[in-house]
Parts: C-alpha cells; structure tokens; sequence
C-alpha cells in the first residue's frame, strides 16, 4: 500500500485501455475527492459524459484511492444520473452510489403567482392595517400597565425610567447642540440678508423666535432622536427576540410592557420636551450670533424684543409637540422591535422601518399640531 | 511519533482574558487521521483552544501551526485555501439566519466557484440525507428548527467540502440519545469512507468513548493528560478520577470492559 501522504494527493486519471477480446474499459485511477479534481472539474466532467455515451464500456473504479461526495456526484452526473451497465467498484464506495440512488428528490421551489401585483398591493394594505392594530393594542397595554401602577406604586420601574432617561435625553444634548447652532446660524445669515434689502432687519427677532421655537426646534429634536433613540430601542428589542431574552422575562413573569416599554415611552415623554426646549434656545443662540455680525443687532436688544414679539403659548406649543413626539418615536420603536424575528435580515429591517416610520409620524404630528393650533400664538 | 505527521502543532499557549488566565503552557499535537477529544469541565476552555486554533482568536502566547503553516503572515489565497480544508460545527450551530438550510449547505459550495448549480444540489441533498433530514425541511429557515435539527444541518454544512479537518464543538450536546448515536455512527460511517482528522470537545462519555483515538484533558488551565482513552484514565488526577470514574462514567465504561478493568 502505497504510504497515505502520497496516496491523498495523487490526481484523477481515466484511462481507456481494451482488453483481449475487444472489450472497452475505462480505469478510474488516484483520488476521487473535490480537493484532488479542484479546478479540472469541468474538464473531467466532460470527459466523463463522452465516455459515458457508450452504453457498453466497462467502469472499473476499483483503482480508486479516495473518494467523497463531490468525486461520486461528479461520476454520477457523468453517467447521467444513473450506475453504468457494467460497474466495478469497491465494496467501501458502492455505498456513495447506493445513496445517490436512494437521493430524495429536492422539494420543487415554489412557484411565482401571476396576480403578484395584486397579491403583494393586497399583503401591503394588509400589513398596514396589522401594524396600526398592534399599534393601538401597546398603547392600550401601556394605559393598563399605568392603571395598575397607580393601585402599586412601589412597582412602577424607576430604574429603568432614569436609565432611559439618561440614554435618550442626557446623551443626546451633545449632537442636538451642534445641529441646533448650525441650523440657528443658517437661518439667520439666510434671513438677514433678505431682510436687509428691505431695510427691515430688526424683524430678524420675530422670525428666528416664531420658526424656531414654534416648528423648527421641536422637529429638529425629534427627528435626531428619532435616528438615535428610536433605532437603539428597536433594535435592542430585535436582539432580545433573537437571544430570546424576551422569552426568559415571559416565562419569568415579567411583562414587556411593563419593564421594557413603558419605562422608554415615559423616559422619551419626559427628555422629549426638555430636548426641545435645548434644541431651540441653542438654535436660537446661533441665529442671534449670526444677528450680531451681519446687523449689528445686539445680543441684549435681541433677547429684550423676544417675548414682545413671540407669545409665550408658541413655547407651549413647541413643548407640547415635544411630548407627543417622544411617546410617539418610543411606541412605534418599541412595536417594529417586538415585531421582529429571531434572524438577523429581520433585525436590519425592523430597525430601517422603525426610524423610518418615526420620522414619518413626527411630521405628520406637527402637520396636525399645524392645523389644530393655528389660531394660538400667531398674530 | 514522526514529527511531520502532525496535522495541528500547538505550542507554548497561554490564553487570558484580562486578568484571567485560562491555559497555561499548553502543548498538543493532532495526527492525521485521528480523533481527538478534549475533555474538561464547563470554563476550562475547550471552545477557547478551538477557537485559537482556527485562527478565529490569537493566543496571548505560543505559537499554532495548522497543515504544518503559522496562521499569520500568509496570503489571502493561502488562507482560503486553508479555510475550504476545515470544516467547523460551532456550539450552538452558527447557521446564516437569513438563509434557507439549503443555502446555508450550498454557501461554501457556492463560494467554491467551480461547482455548477444541477452538482450543488445533487450534493446538498445528499448532504441532507447524510444527517437524516426530509427534503421537506430544505425550504425552511434556521429559526423554524428545534435545537438538535440546527446541530445537524450545522454538520452538514461543515462536511459541505468533505474537510480533511474537522472541528466538532459539542457536537451531541441537545441531542437525544438516539440521535447522538445516530451521529455517533455516521462519523464512524464517514471516517471509514474518508481519512479525516477530527478535533472534537465534548462532554458527553458515551461519544467520547466511541470515537475518540485519543483524549487530552483539561484541568487547572494546562493539559493534564494526553494518550489513548486507557493511559488517560490511569493518569493521577482529581478532574479525571471524577470524570470517567465517577457513577456515570463507570456505567458508561462498562460497555466497554477492557476500559474498566484497567481502571480496577
Ligand atoms: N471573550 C471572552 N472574554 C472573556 N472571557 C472569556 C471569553 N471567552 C471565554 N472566556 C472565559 O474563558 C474560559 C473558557 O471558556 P470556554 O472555552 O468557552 O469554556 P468551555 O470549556 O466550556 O468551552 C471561561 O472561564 C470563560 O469565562
Ligand atoms: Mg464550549
């Protein structure tokens, strides 16, 4: 026996040679494994096909060293699917092309509707409806949760209300800040100009305070935290479906919507507006900045005519859609997480709808805010 | 033993997480062709090794050559080479959750390039087969399988290129016991249809006592025996006295009696 290192190396021949009487034999000699045939498979395999097109030739396998699964297949689809006539193999592997005889059939792929536009339109609507369902069904849990804190006030989580906190609030200020300023700055070089031409430069204050404090500064928040609290609350959930943490706090007792959600839903509620309210007097520190180098509008004067020319209910206001913001963003985080499967392609795209989603609801909140409010604070 | 025999040389290794150290000076040598099993109690760093040993963590010291090569400063190539002659069933499968169970045993096949589509599905199937699952379940994704249909279609990923090297993490841990002896005898199955060298961790006697060649166990950080099942349990120490002689091992070891009348 030749010694093993050299016998696992050596490659695949086939070799016609006839014998005495005129009868064909192909000899398969050396290592019939993928790692031996490597790149020569489709020379082999054609190589094969044309041997195999005469029904009468001889196979004698009985020369071969090594073979696996890829070297019997390759043989396999060669002969075309089935064992030659004449086949002479080792007892050691007859079992390969025993199981490629007993090979079940592969389960057929499943086949594409013709009416897919209608069916996908259809699942879509569907979808929609599924997910505004669950949506209400949360925030209904959550108003239950709430009731039965109020019965038990020892068990409200105050933890994870203050960790949240922190995570939403606290560790936001830092990029709310620099948006915030730039955003202030833009606006007011933009304006100031305009305004210069007609000689109208002091409206600068009634126009940083309205937009500021009134649109921009509570959609700017949102939308930041949106990106960067929204995804982390969805996506922690996605991890804990996937690790089934989420399961281990079931079957221990301890529901979801209790330690999990509320606490993020309450959290953002209360670091929303105080986001909000950061947000927009960072914003409007720039845009007064900007006022003092362009005009020549001082500091002093600029915060003097503030309250003269911005009501007080604009504030309010923009406070107000900071809370329904941050207890909307947290909800519908919270939703998309729980919503995703134990895989990881789910987890990429619960995060993607979760933000984009809440990014979507928080302008519409403002539209409504918009038409709702529109006789307050403007005159 | 001849030297170039050696299929996996470990030498000198220490590993640390931090401050915790987790071996100590830990020599070893695979030969071709065998089985070995390493043996010890939970945390004594039997995955910790195998990981270090595919590459997939560096040794805080000591060297590990794997076909006779260091693991670092080689090529790409050399690398991808290396990697399509080992295949690995992870401890709890490692299955690609965003594909099917036919694609996750058809990726390494796939990332071959040389095989066509009719050939990998021919192969898959007989892959399947191998480790008894219905073609029914090839549509399927790994989060609609139970725990011991994960560890087996994880084997057959690993066997996707029939490896020379085979690195088995618990392979029968989850497993029923008909099950484990199913897989028992397919690795028997398939080391006498192929020579390929086996890597195994495993706590469970019944898989180590029938497939291994050789055991090394360890215990207090470093490698406390190596040898043949017999040598191994007559070597002088508490881990193993516990291990195979203990109420369990005993009864296990009965079915194989040469095994326990060494002991005695
Ligand atoms: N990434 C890691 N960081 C810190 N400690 C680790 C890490 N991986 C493993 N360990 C520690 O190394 C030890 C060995 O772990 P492991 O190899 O998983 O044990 P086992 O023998 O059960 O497979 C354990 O004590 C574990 O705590
Ligand atoms: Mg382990």
């Amino acid at each position: 026996m030749m010694p093993e290192n050299q016998g696992s190396s050596s490659p695949l021949v086939l070799r016609r040679v006839t014998g005495a009487k005129g009868i064909s034999c192909v000899v398969v000699e050396g290592n019939c494994t993928l790692a031996v045939i490597g790149e020569r498979i489709q020379q082999i395999a054609a190589e094969l096909s044309q041997l195999a097109s005469e029904p009468e030739l001889r196979w004698d396998l009985t020369q071969v060293a090594h073979m696996d699964d890829a070297g019997a297949v390759l043989l396999w689809r060669g002969w075309g699917g089935h064992q030659p006539r004449y086949l002479f193999v080792k007892p050691e592997h007859q079992r390969f092309f025993e199981r490629l005889e007993e090979m079940p059939a592969p389960p057929p792929p499943v086949m594409r509707n013709r009416l897919w536009p209608i069916t996908v339109l259809g699942k879509a609507v569907f979808l929609l409806w599924a997910h505004l369902v669950s949506l209400v069904i949360l925030a209904g849990q959550l108003v239950l949760e709430i009731k039965y804190l109020a019965g038990r006030p020892s068990r409200i989580p105050w933890r994870e209300i203050s960790a949240n906190l922190y995570r939403t609030g606290a560790q936001a200020l830092g990029i709310t800040a620099l948006v915030g300023f730039l955003i202030g700055v833009v606006l007011s070089y933009l304006s100031s100009r305009q305004l210069q031409i007609f000689g109208a430069d002091i409206f600068i204050v009634n126009i940083l305070g309205l937009s500021v404090i009134r649109e921009i500064g509570p959609v700017l928040a949102a939308i930041l935290v949106a990106g960067r609290s929204g995804s982390s609350m969805t996506a922690q959930l996605g991890v804990m479906r996937v690790t089934e943490e989420l399961d281990a706090l079931t079957v221990m007792g301890i529901p979801h919507s209790l330690r999990l959600i509320l606490p993020k839903v309450i959290a953002l509620g209360l670091a929303m507006p105080l986001v909000v309210l950061w947000t927009s007097a960072v914003a409007l520190i720039g845009g007064m900045v900007v006022a003092e180098i362009q005009l020549g509008l001082g500091h002093k004067f600029f915060l003097s005519r503030l309250p003269d020319v911005v009501a007080v209910s604009n504030l309010w206001l923009g406070l107000g859609k900071g809370i329904a913001c941050g207890m909307a963003i947290a909800l519908i985080s919270c939703h998309f997480g729980l919503r995703i499967k134990s895989n990881t392609e789910s987890l990429g795209a619960g995060t993607t709808n979760s933000v984009v989603t809440s990014i979507t609801v928080v302008i519409i909140i403002d539209a409504i805010f918009a038409v709702v409010f529109a006789d307050v604070g403007l005159r | 033993m001849p030297r170039d025999n050696c299929i996996i040389e470990v030498e000198g290794l220490y590993t640390r997480f931090g401050n915790h150290v987790v071996h100590e000076n830990i020599g070893l040598c695979v030969q071709r062709g065998e089985v070995l099993t390493l043996v010890g109690g939970s945390g004594s760093g039997k995955t910790a090794l195998m990981r270090q040993i595919l590459g997939l963590d560096t040794p805080a010291e000591g060297t590990v050559r794997v076909f006779g090569e260091p693991l670092r400063n080689q090529n790409r190539q050399q690398i991808q080479n290396m990697r399509n002659r080992c295949g690995v069933l992870f401890q709890k499968g490692a299955l690609f959750s965003a594909l099917s169970v036919y694609d996750n045993i058809a990726l390494p096949m796939r990332e071959l390039r040389m095989l066509d589509e009719d050939m990998i599905r021919d192969l898959v199937m007989l892959k399947l087969e191998m480790v008894e699952i219905a073609p029914a379940h090839a549509n399927k994704m790994p989060a609609e399988l139970s725990g011991g249909m994960i560890k087996r279609i994880a084997l057959a990923r690993a066997m996707a290129l029939d490896p020379e090297l085979l690195f088995l993490d618990e392979p029968t841990a989850g497993l029923d016991p008909e099950l484990s002896d199913g897989f028992v005898r397919l690795i028997k199955t398939m080391k006498s249809e192929l020579t390929f060298t086996i890597v195994m961790a495993t706590h469970d006697l019944d898989t180590l006592v029938a497939l291994s060649d050789r055991v090394a166990v360890l215990a207090d950080k470093r490698l406390v025996a190596l040898g043949t099942l017999r040598e191994v349990i007559n070597t002088n120490h508490a881990f193993i006295s516990n291990f195979f002689c203990g109420v369990r091992g005993r009864k296990t070891l009965r079915s194989n009696n040469s095994i326990l009348n060494s002991i005695l």
